[in-house]
């Protein structure tokens, strides 16, 4: 389990199930994503047949954010080896919004929004 | 001298309801003023909020969605102002916010860098005469590897929030060798 626990976000892989889960708020600087970007990279990286994001809890992104996650999909893309599924909230309004982005980077992304 | 890209609204300040939130950029570090951004976007969320009372569910839902849109623009918008500031100029960063009936108008004021100034209007060319679809998936695939920059911030209000954007350059002072560049960026969106 990899974790990374902060204030107003938190993020939190296991490897098991490849799923990693972000919550809270994501408003950093562009160069403070870059331990989460690394934690991303790793889950890309190590190909498992499917990779699960759930944004569920995740309040807020800021552009910042966006391209974070935009380069971990394009990733994962590049990669060709897992299935990716990304896990929403209609609760929070951006996630219907800028999570579509997503599956426009990666055609096959399923997006799950509750 | 004035140079205005997109149909740019003047600041009027007359019959609207207007919040403004103005700092100076050299009196803080930019790491320890940067949570302020998120509390500031917020308090506009929040404030605007209450210009939509009402517990029917479509009251609710449009509540929200403003509220939502308001707190990513706000905070793009002075994430840009306190990165993109130029300090030599000692003025004032601000983000205004103006309700009108149908409309939310941000306008964000800062000083740029002078020798930054080509480069901006020619992406900000591109931002407002092509298709902000195909500009997003150009970059993005094209920097996946690079950082991006604060660009993205002004496609997502583009592309999500089908927000109306316009710039506004005024050249301060005459000599050509030290001008002092004020752009405000306005941000127009539908309620």
């Amino acid at each position: 389990m990899t974790e990374i626990n902060h204030e107003d976000y938190q993020v939190i892989y296991d490897p098991d199930t490849a799923i990693i889960t972000c919550s809270g708020r994501f408003r950093l600087r562009g160069p403070e994503y870059a331990p989460i970007l690394a934690i991303l990279n790793q889950v890309a990286d190590a190909k498992p047949p499917a990779i699960t994001l759930d944004v569920r809890n995740l309040e807020f992104l800021n552009s910042s954010g966006i391209n974070t996650l935009s380069k971990f999909t394009i990733r994962v893309r590049k990669h060709a080896t897992s299935e990716m599924t990304v896990k929403g909230s209609s609760a929070f309004p951006w996630q219907k919004k800028s999570l579509t982005n997503l599956q426009r980077l990666l055609p096959s992304l399923q997006l799950e929004l509750e | 001298m004035t140079q205005v890209f997109g149909e740019y609204i003047e600041i009027t300040g007359q019959n609207l309801e207007y919040l403004q939130i103005g700092f100076s950029p050299s009196s803080m570090p930019l790491q320890l003023r940067w949570r302020n951004n998120g509390l500031s976007a917020d308090f506009l969320a929040d404030y605007l909020s209450t210009f939509f009372p009402g517990d029917d569910p479509e009251t609710q839902e449009r509540r929200t969605e403003t509220r939502d849109a308001t707190s990513f623009v706000a905070n793009e918008l002075l994430e840009n102002a306190m990165k993109f500031n130029y300090g030599p100029g000692e003025h004032s960063v601000s983000v205004r916010m103006e309700l009108d009936k149908d409309n939310i108008r941000f306008y964000a004021i800062n000083c740029v860098d002078p020798s930054t100034i080509a480069s901006f209007q020619a992406y900000i060319q591109r931002l407002i005469t092509e298709d902000p679809d195909e500009v997003y998936m150009e970059q993005m695939m094209n920097d996946a590897e690079d950082e991006v920059g604060g660009s993205l911030g002004f496609l997502t209000m583009l592309i999500d929030y089908k927000a109306h954007l316009a710039w506004k350059f005024e050249y301060l002072e005459d000599d050509p060798n030290m001008p002092i560049v004020v752009v405000t960026t306005m941000v127009q969106l539908s309620v």
